[in-house]
């Protein structure tokens, strides 16, 4: 991995924190892919195969239009297309609190890949907590939408989702909080790692099957 | 179009590919050693020579998929799809559409003459499988001398011979476009072409195929497969929305006559067909179709695995005959070896033919893939910080 390249301003922020937990020349499922930015930088500079899912119909079209290879399917439902162990790392990008059944999700995505990589917005992070305690719901960079017009159905904060992976036999391998705004902070790793729960916006988690 | 706008006109070839010092062998045993060809391009050839883009038809086509002949009231089957701006554009693409072996249209068929005995061939023509296809269609390519071809594109049977290359021969082609297909028909399937076959053969003036002889042609046989056919290839909500119950005009007194408008329908594209498809060649291709089974071959996908083809597979949400699991199907055993491949089910009211209808998203969708770089560009987009949304 050329850490320069990732620096270089090629990817979303916390999509280049994804790209550096993937190996070259790994097989890459990316779930709720959108325009296919994370595997047209695993394809085209890290010699990585791939495929990506989406749904919605301008990011299929563009995905496909600068050669990513993508499936339309429904995470929810649909998932069973894809064979056990077919590929080494199933990536889910900021989707999962907007599945429907996010168990039945990970549960698949567990039987899919030898390797998953999730990020999810933080419920708990600190400025949610805020507007709480002020009596609002919280809304920040990572949540962006009111409560009566958003794509997110699900919220969790990390010490509960941590719980739940344990639940669908996962071991969390890396733990990566990130700031508001997606990128990895540049404070104590050890107080960071303590406090993630109050201080990431949001987090990728590098997961792997606990048996 | 309209009528001030110019057609562009084309013309159908024809071009002798197989003959006794080079006949042509068929999978299922059986030589010929007279095979001609009929076929049509588009577009011109580049100096690289890798843009040639190869168009495969399905049960009832022909040659002529784009443009317009003289005389013509429609332009070519897939004119939708392929002209100057179209999802295969003949600006950018040097297109090459053929009739199958065993077509009606010009391609030797079986009831074609057999030089041999100066009879057509009737029920003697070799069994075709979907590879005698593909042996056909390189050997025109090598008469043309294109030695590569960009994409390989086909909808229904021809999205089947897609395959069946893809596999086969994956050196030949960069992508495969495989829409409404089929690696392996379902026994309603086969019933379907069974019962089509049926009412060809139990016709009365089909002797044993050889119709011909005795001056005479199934057409009432073929004209029942036609129709029903037809309504497999169509959807509920698509003759609801075209005809409903809507009486025929002139249906004044109830009985078994046409009454409804559906029954006028059919009953044209029965006698339109007659006129233009030979009964034995229905025969033949639908025959193809039934043990068309690629996968059920463990090695299928070892030649493909070995290059960089990539596959586009589509589906349409109202097509019954070859449905959204027939492509998933094909995309999960092309997934299951690690191929690239794209897969979109369209949404579209008209069943099996909205292969060949004009619906943006489907049309959109192939042309991005033909159009798309070898390799993906990253997206490079300067990184301002707590600017972007």
């Amino acid at each position: 991995m050329p850490p320069d390249r990732l620096t270089q301003g090629l990817l979303r922020h916390d999509l280049q924190s994804v790209a550096a937990l993937i190996n070259r020349g790994e097989r890459v499922l990316d779930l709720g892919c959108g325009d296919g930015d994370l595997l047209a930088y695993l394809i085209g500079a890290m010699g990585c195969t791939g495929t990506g899912v989406e749904r919605d119909p301008g990011a299929v079209m563009a995905a496909i239009g600068r050669g990513v290879p993508l499936i339309e399917l429904d995470l929810d439902t649909q998932l069973e297309e894809f064979g056990d162990d077919s590929f080494d790392v199933v990536v889910l990008s900021r989707t999962l609190q907007a599945v429907l059944h996010p168990k039945d999700v990970i549960v698949q995505m567990r039987r899919i890949g030898r390797r998953l990589i999730v990020t999810m917005p933080n419920f708990g992070y600190w400025q949610h907590r805020l507007r709480l305690l002020s009596g609002r719901m919280p809304q920040s960079r990572d949540l962006p939408y009111t409560w009566y017009d958003t794509p997110n159905l699900h919220h969790t904060t990390l010490v509960t989702l941590e719980e739940f992976f344990d639940e669908c036999g996962l071991v969390i391998e890396k733990r990566i909080p990130l700031d508001g705004r997606g990128r990895q902070p540049r404070i104590g790793e050890h107080f960071l790692q303590h406090g993630a729960n109050l201080l990431a916006g949001s987090a990728i988690y590098v997961l792997a099957r606990s048996n | 179009m309209t009528s001030a706008e110019p057609r562009t006109l084309v013309e159908t070839k024809r071009i002798r590919l197989f003959d006794e010092d080079r006949p042509l062998d068929f999978v299922r045993g059986g030589r010929l050693t007279d095979v001609t060809v009929a076929y049509e391009t588009y577009g011109a050839l580049n100096k690289a020579r890798d843009n040639a883009v190869y168009i495969c038809h399905a049960l009832t086509g022909d040659a002529h998929a784009a443009f317009w002949h003289e005389g013509d009231t429609h332009p070519g089957w897939w004119d939708v799809m392929i002209g100057p701006g179209k999802a295969i554009d003949t600006d950018r693409w040097f297109v090459i559409a053929s009739n199958i072996l065993g077509g009606c249209q010009g391609t030797t068929g079986p009831s074609d003459l057999d030089p041999a005995t100066g009879e057509p061939y009737g029920l003697n023509f070799p069994l075709i499988d979907m590879h005698d296809f593909v042996t056909v269609h390189r050997a025109l390519l090598a008469a043309l001398g294109v030695d590569h071809l960009h994409a390989v594109v086909g909808g229904s049977l021809g999205g089947m011979q897609v395959l069946d290359w893809s596999l086969t021969h994956p050196e030949d082609m960069d992508q495969a476009v495989i829409v409404a297909a089929s690696s392996r028909l379902t026994a309603q399937n086969i019933a379907f072409s069974a019962v089509g076959r049926e009412a060809i053969m139990r016709d009365e003036n089909f002797y044993d195929g050889r119709f011909a002889a005795h001056d005479v042609n199934p057409t009432v046989g073929l004209a029942v497969a036609r129709m029903m056919a037809h309504i497999t290839y169509t959807s509920e909500e698509g003759f609801e929305e075209k005809f409903a119950r809507r009486p025929q005009f002139d249906a004044r007194h109830p009985g078994f006559g046409v009454d409804f408008a559906v029954e006028s329908y059919l009953d044209h594209q029965g006698s339109v067909f007659v006129n233009r498809f030979d009964a034995l060649t229905y025969l033949y291709l639908t025959r193809v179709m039934d043990y068309f089974d690629p996968f059920a071959d463990p090695t299928a996908m070892d030649k493909v695995a070995r290059t960089a083809l990539k596959y586009l597979v589509m589906s349409f949400d109202s097509d019954w005959r070859f449905g959204t699991a027939h492509s998933r199907r094909i995309v999960r055993r092309l997934q299951s070896r690690g191929l690239p491949v794209s897969f979109r089910e369209i949404s579209a009211p008209w069943g099996h033919d909205s292969f060949l209808m004009k619906i943006d998203p489907y049309l959109d969708t192939v042309r991005a893939f033909l159009e798309q770089p070898a390799k993906p560009k990253p997206s490079i987009y300067r990184r301002r910080l707590g600017r972007h949304h």
